[in-house]
């Protein structure tokens, strides 16, 4: 028996599986960054803090292991960064999420569209722009 | 200050750059800027770092939403997400070479001008020109109004997509959404109905951000201290402002605040040409 062709999915679906891809990635790191924050002011609130001048910031909050081992000992700002890093990583789930469904929509040319971009993220990420 | 001070006064601004950004529809990113730089004196990487991170948290909450509703075109988004995220990067990286006055007046203009095309009467013109470009690249799309769907085609996509990488570079220097100039290049250039055009636009300023934002974190520009209480006000100020309901009092709100906007947009002006930001 010759199966008529039909997608596994159709745009519809995509559109609800981004949908909720976004909503629970920007719930999720909100939460981290609350959760940071209260652990912050905790421990810091009532220290002078001045944002006048640029001075970079510590290496624990620029550095994705750095973060990792800072969250580990439960340091606010590393938890804040956390969640900020969910919160970037959000879009760029989308993104990966979008090439799954390109895939199981057999729309190549958009499966190719979609690596492009991720490609460009994964060059801003691994390309030494933060010197 | 100390620390818990300055963080609940900055969580009451960010919350107001919100719902006013929400309001006017410029977005929280180009009113939370002035707001630190100019009233709080805080650096402008800083300001730029945290307002990078709350335009991804607004963007993406409120496309959650459009996604859904199926107003936004996701393939027009992606295609146009290689034009805004490498002009992101391109601008993030301008960010490190770009004298801090130049970036000040630059966001100036910028600002005035977005709050400028705010004002702008919106009409949801539908293009039934076919286009080979975009008709190739399944470009074309239709959207939901009331109970049928209106389908529309895509003009121009050279020149849209050229502007969007002038949007992205825009995003990556300033720290924006600039949600205003990738209007222009849908709704003026591509001739996409305006409310594909500004959900689109909105689905793409995550990705946008996101992409120049890693390069902000590597760099120490996101200040977490900073970002957490920018990052919950502004979400917080959106989701308020999208739940007032647009009539013509907000109409006239639309313009009281797109004249301080301006206002506050000649104040950076000023401040950059003098050397004083």
């Amino acid at each position: 028996m010759k199966q008529p062709e039909h997608k596994l999915i159709k745009d519809k679906d995509i559109q609800l599986m981004t949908s909720l891809v976004l909503r629970w990635g920007v719930l999720l790191s909100m939460g981290v960054v609350i959760l940071g924050g209260i652990v912050y002011i905790y421990r810091h609130g009532h220290e002078a803090i001045d944002y006048s001048t640029f001075t970079g910031e510590p290496y624990f909050t620029r550095n994705l292991n750095a973060i990792a081992v800072a969250v580990v000992n439960f340091k606010g700002r590393a938890i804040i960064q956390a969640g900020i890093l969910l919160l970037i990583a959000t879009p760029i789930a989308r993104v990966l999420f979008s090439v799954v469904g390109f895939v199981l929509e057999k729309d190549y040319l958009y499966v190719g569209i979609t690596l492009l971009v991720l490609a460009i993220i994964v060059a801003s990420m691994m390309g030494g722009f933060g010197g | 200050m100390s620390v818990l001070v300055l963080t609940l006064i900055i969580l009451i601004g960010a919350y107001a750059a919100g719902l006013v950004g929400s309001l006017t529809g410029l977005g929280g990113g180009v009113v939370i800027i002035p707001l630190l730089t100019i009233l709080l004196h805080v650096n402008i990487h800083y300001a730029i770092g945290a307002s990078l991170v709350s335009v991804i948290a607004t963007s993406s909450g409120s496309a959650a939403a459009y996604v859904r509703e199926g107003i936004t075109n996701m393939r027009l988004g992606m295609f146009l997400e290689v034009a805004t995220t490498s002009g992101a990067i391109t601008g993030a990286i301008i960010a490190k070479y770009l004298p801090v006055q130049y970036i000040a007046i630059l966001f100036g203009v910028v600002l005035i001008f977005s709050a400028l095309l705010s004002l702008r009467k919106k009409v949801d013109h539908i293009e039934k020109t076919k286009n080979l470009v975009a008709e190739t690249l399944k470009l074309n799309g239709n959207y939901p109004v009331g109970d049928t769907h209106v389908a529309y085609n895509v003009q121009n996509v050279g020149g849209g997509f050229i502007m969007m990488i002038f949007a992205g570079m825009m995003s990556g220097l300033l720290g924006i959404g600039s949600g205003a100039l990738k209007v222009v290049a849908m709704d003026g250039m591509m001739r996409i109905p305006f409310k594909v055009s500004t959900t689109t636009s909105n689905f793409m300023i995550g990705v946008t951000a996101a992409a120049s934002a890693v390069v902000y974190l590597q760099r120490g520009y996101i200040d977490p201290g900073l970002a957490m209480p920018v990052v919950i006000g502004v979400l917080l100020g959106a989701f308020t402002g999208s739940k007032i309901l647009v009539n013509a009092k907000a109409d006239k709100l639309r313009y009281f605040f797109s004249i301080i906007i301006t206002l506050l947009a000649i104040q950076m002006i000023y401040k950059g040409l003098t050397g004083t930001i």
